[in-house]
């Protein structure tokens, strides 16, 4: 199976962002098939699914995460051998439905060394009426548990997705995001499949660029909606989670680690 | 007379930092305001509020972190509610 794999920069921008996106990234023949798929259904698998298992050889599904940058973004990730946590088809029906309250999946998720990838799908545009799904880049490290944070209607330098046909974001498993009411007259669908990894999640990716120095500026990006305090304890544990990931325990940004670590033992 | 509520979230524990987030309910029901219906907050700081009329009625204490806990982040710390009272 061909992939591309992502690049350390790319890595370093998911790190900080919690996200990847990949624009028409899907073929338009699948694209084509994919409303007349998911309208029907996806069978539903265990949880924990290998995913040659989950997806056969030649299913809608398996075509989809063998699309080679796709594949190549996955490998990077969540490694070889990924298993299936769960799978589902969203839709957003015309002018109905409500704004899903803000939230992040599943439950409370503090695992620093290693992490879920959900793959969202859109097969058609997606248009700024049809309420894309909100996402509130560099929020997968707060520490909040599901929808308790439905307080938050708005943050300055949220992402309300809009998209071409075919376009799949990969989102760590703690990202803030919600779907958005549709106001438009046709029908919004989108796939999602959360993976989780069976092999540490070490220099999977190539690294062939682990020490561009694009690497600690990606690492480093504040956005809009975090308090400048707050926004150094993120920059703070990105860099505990680019040193579980890259195995180099000395890597900093701004000697922010290592500043607060520094204990000499040597008496003067 | 009913409550309209504005919550704003700023960069600092200052009133008049910039807004980071806001969230706004209607008890009169003239308006639905929901998740992700905007990218502009309503004002640019918390005293710019206070300028058009609407009352601040609580704000977020400063909490010291929890000892082993300092480094780890959450919820947004800088919360203000104000209230407007309309027909």
């Amino acid at each position: 199976m061909e992939t591309t794999l992502l690049t350390s920069v790319e890595v370093a921008r998911f790190v900080a962002q919690g996200f990847l996106r990949l624009d028409a990234a899907v073929p338009e023949e699948l694209n084509a098939e994919a409303i007349g798929v998911l309208s029907a259904g996806i069978p539903p698998v265990p949880y924990g699914t290998p995913l040659p298992l989950a997806f056969p050889e030649g299913s809608f599904a398996r075509r989809l995460v063998e699309v080679p940058r796709v594949a190549g973004a996955l490998r990077s990730l969540v490694g070889p051998d990924p298993t299936v946590d769960h799978h589902a088809v969203h839709v957003r029906e015309p002018q109905g439905g409500s704004a899903q309250p803000l939230h992040g999946d599943a439950i409370i998720d503090t695992r620093t060394d290693a992490f879920d990838v959900q793959l969202m799908y859109f097969p058609h545009e997606v248009s700024p009426a049809m309420g894309g799904t909100l996402l509130v880049p560099g929020s997968h490290l707060r520490r909040t548990n599901e929808s308790d944070t439905g307080r938050y209607q708005n943050l300055r330098g949220q992402i309300r997705l809009t998209c071409p046909a075919g376009t799949v974001l990969l989102l760590h498993h703690g990202i803030w995001h919600g779907g958005r009411r549709n106001d438009s007259a046709e029908r919004r669908y989108m796939f999602k499949i959360r993976f989780n990894p069976t092999v540490r999640q070490v220099r999977l990716w190539d690294t062939a660029d682990l020490d561009d120095p694009a690497v600690p500026e990606e690492l480093s990006t504040r956005f809009p909606w975090y308090e400048p305090a707050t926004g150094r304890l993120e920059v703070y544990n990105r860099v505990a989670m680019w040193r579980a990931m890259t195995g180099f325990d000395g890597f900093d940004v701004d000697h922010w680690a290592t500043r607060v670590s520094n204990r000499p033992r040597r008496i003067a | 007379m009913k409550q309209q509520v504005l919550v704003l979230y700023l960069a600092t524990s200052a009133l008049d930092a910039p807004v980071v987030g806001w969230a706004s309910y209607d008890g009169t029901g003239r308006t639905t305001p929901t998740t992700g219906d905007g990218d502009e907050p309503p004002y640019d700081s918390g005293v710019a509020a206070l300028r058009d009329g609407w009352r601040l009625f609580q704000a977020s204490q400063l909490i010291p972190p929890y000892p082993g806990h300092e480094y780890d982040t959450s919820f947004l710390k800088h919360e203000f509610f104000f209230e407007k009272l309309a027909d």
